[in-house]
């Protein structure tokens, strides 16, 4: 083995093992703000696992979107609900609990199977663009992926939309079918100002 | 079995396993936040699986990367609505128990 493969084989490890612990991190542990940096580790070992597959377009966008975007985007949301609360005791969990980690794990062992015995046509290596999938992705999204592209566009500005009209504050004062008052209390609920008492 | 490259059932394990600790999660997590991570948890390992098959099949005309970016757009947007509705559902129910989210039980 030359050394570039002992390299790949060492980076490939290390990443993996970040993957799995950091997954298992995200899922058992009791923090849910210790739970949302984990997932941006996570990210950030899935992006390293794209650039030891060549990609390093996907890899970029990876950083970009999931740990600049989507996980700024969950630690924002759980420092708004963050409160502690006591959860209601459920008589049946630990039979829940054992039925779902028995399905989680017939499933994985099952796609492991698949994984390990079905025979991969696999392609050559002579014909990898390699460094070269960059360009190769913009010839993609420009012709042949040319309508998923836009309608990609719309669909971000539609979910742009949703989001704002969702979570934005102010609401009707009367329902629309039955034209009564709503009763504001049960949609917004009053809030003491966190910087009033400070001074 | 040849070691000159990482065996591409290698990336489709990690995929698996990832994909499977994210159903664990999904089916077991109480705080709504924790279900929304556990969803981005099994798009990754659909991401990582694609990427995979992208490199080590069709790693001339590498589509699974162009699909892997649409996976990582429509994730984006799912993110955006989906922490909005568990905004509004936390002002309406002044909670993110899953288990109080029950109003279309039968």
């Amino acid at each position: 083995m030359s050394i570039a493969i002992t390299t790949q084989f060492i980076c490939f490890t290390v990443l993996s093992l970040v993957v799995i612990i950091g997954a298992l991190g995200v899922v058992l542990l009791e923090s849910i703000v210790y739970s949302a940096f984990l997932l941006g580790g996570v990210f950030m070992s899935v992006a390293g696992l794209y650039l030891l597959l060549n990609a390093s377009f996907v890899a970029a966008a990876q950083v970009l979107v999931y740990v600049g975007a989507v996980n700024v985007l969950i630690i924002f949301a759980i420092m708004l609900v963050n409160k502690k609360e006591d959860l209601k005791p459920i008589n049946d969990i630990k039979s829940r609990r054992i039925i779902s980690t028995s399905i989680c794990l017939t499933l994985l062992s099952l796609l492991i199977r698949v994984d390990l015995t079905n025979v991969w046509s696999l392609s050559s290596p002579q014909n990898s663009i390699g460094e070269e999938s960059t360009i190769r992705i913009g010839e993609h999204l420009f012709s042949d992926y040319l309508l998923p592209f836009e309608v990609a566009s719309v669909l971000l500005l539609m979910a742009m939309i949703g989001a704002i009209v969702l979570a934005r504050r102010d609401v009707m004062s009367k329902d629309i079918s039955t034209g009564l008052p709503v009763d504001q209390e049960l949609i917004e609920k009053s809030s003491e100002p966190l910087l009033t008492n400070k001074n | 079995m040849n070691l000159d490259s990482i065996p591409l059932q290698a990336f489709l394990i990690i995929s698996s396993a990832l994909f499977c600790i994210g159903i664990w999660g999904l089916l077991n997590s109480r705080n709504a936040v924790r279900v929304l991570m556990s969803i981005e948890l099994m798009l990754n390992a659909v991401n990582i699986n694609l990427m995979a098959f992208s490199s080590y099949i069709d790693n001339n005309l590498i589509q699974g990367q162009v699909f892997t970016i649409f996976v990582i757009t429509v994730a984006a947007a799912e993110a955006a609505v989906g922490l909005a509705i568990l905004l509004s559902l936390y002002r309406n129910r002044v909670t993110v128990d899953m288990e109080s989210f029950n109003l279309l039980k039968w």
